[in-house]
């Protein structure tokens, strides 16, 4: 394709149009605007980290996948629940709730609306000790934060050995500008 | 710690193949390993206090080697959604779709319809960016008060993910003190937009959820 563009050597003659075009129907069209008709169906989502991953069954992941928001807690809190207090000792017993004063029912009535909650009014920190859920920064230490929330019961001090993975930090600096991410590897 | 063993390993039986695998990455078969799927979604308050940065990664560990052949699908459509009234059901969209050598933009708009079916809302705010090749310096753009940037980065997620998996399989009771990061020198593709508070509700608490959507 490079070798189209400089033979044609116009920058208003876009690539894509062309190939986008041409595979449709091998008729070359010359268009400025690339073709973005068409419908698009759900294949993924993510508001929350590791949600799917910790809390939806192997046999229900695609489903969680293409159920909006707005229905996800009544088609999937009770798998949440069931699979919380199967995994974790720290929900074993009735009564048991985590460091946010949450019952198993409460908790995973949250995290089944897999949504991110995002403040516009100041922090936004998935948890920083004080702010709770009003976004996710991307030094923030999710995963430990969620398995305390998991495993660490009522005040943070049960299974210890399972309530932090101790890797509290990414690889590289991140950026404190746009784009923010740090360059790849 | 007997019981804990002993209930992490009940746990295994009724659970299977409930793992916890990154903090999306990888999450489903009909996604794992394409386009469309979304290893994490971020928010957070940008440099400009004024302004959100949404960060939406696809396609994870990224060795190296193989990052710079990854690219974006032009049939596969990714979306911010923003519910700004409290009800889950999205406002507004952002949605971002590469054509070519450039990643577009399209809003903050209403999106004609909610749900899992969307069309390209090209009346909303169009913008672009030039996608960021491997090994370049990051290639950025503004429009209408907003910063956009598409291409890989490293992956910023970090987790001992491997250790997880050995407790989960009940061959280890603990983590490790000191952890490995699994996704250490790993890549993903990113698209990441800065959008000003004020076209995303202004004031108090939104929800907001990444989704990647193919053409049909």
């Amino acid at each position: 394709m490079k070798t189209i563009k400089s033979i044609l050597g116009i920058a208003l003659i876009s690539l894509f149009t062309l190939s986008s075009c041409s595979s449709d129907d091998n008729t070359i069209v010359i268009d400025n605007t690339p073709d973005f008709s068409g419908t698009f169906a759900q294949q993924d989502q993510m508001g929350r980290p590791a949600v799917n991953t910790v809390f939806v069954g192997s046999a229900s992941k695609d489903t969680f996948n293409t159920t909006i928001p707005s229905q996800q807690s009544a088609a999937f809190q009770a798998m949440f629940e069931t699979n919380l207090t199967g995994l974790s000792p720290a929900f074993a017993n009735p009564g048991d709730q985590n460091a946010l004063g949450q019952d198993a029912a409460t908790f995973t009535g949250l995290l089944a609306t897999d949504v991110l909650n995002v403040s516009l009014d100041g922090t936004t920190t998935f948890f920083d000790g004080t702010n709770v859920l009003t976004g996710r920064a991307l030094a923030d230490d999710v995963i430990t934060v969620e398995l305390l929330l998991i495993f660490g019961g009522e005040d943070f001090t049960e299974n210890p050995n399972l309530s932090d993975d101790n890797v509290d930090a990414n690889d590289k600096p991140f950026l404190s500008s746009f784009p923010y991410l740090a360059s790849p590897w | 710690m007997k019981r804990v063993t002993t209930i992490l390993g009940i746990s295994i039986v009724l659970i299977g193949s409930f793992f916890l695998i990154a903090a999306d990455h990888i999450d489903a078969p009909a996604v794992q390993g394409t386009s469309s799927d979304i290893t994490d979604f971020y928010a957070f308050q940008g440099e400009d206090t004024n302004s959100i940065a949404f960060v939406v990664n696809t396609q994870g560990l990224l060795s190296p080697a193989a990052t710079g052949n990854a690219s974006f699908n032009e049939n596969t459509l990714i979306e911010i959604n923003i519910d700004t009234s409290g009800d889950n059901v999205e406002d507004l969209v952002i949605q971002a779709i590469p054509r070519g050598d450039k990643m577009y933009f399209f809003g903050p708009v209403a999106p004609s319809a909610t749900g899992l079916n969307s069309v390209i809302e090209t009346s909303g705010t169009a913008s672009s960016v030039d996608i960021t090749a491997y090994g370049s310096a990051a290639i950025t753009e503004t429009n209408n008060g907003m910063k956009f940037f598409a291409g890989p980065r490293d992956d910023p997620f970090f987790m001992d993910f491997a250790q997880y998996g050995e407790i989960i399989a009940g061959n280890a009771t603990s983590f490790n003190d000191p952890g490995s990061d699994t996704f250490a020198g790993t890549n993903v593709l990113s698209i990441v937009v800065e959008v000003p508070k004020s076209l995303i509700g202004g004031s108090g608490t939104i929800n907001v959820w990444a989704e990647s959507k193919g053409k049909q």
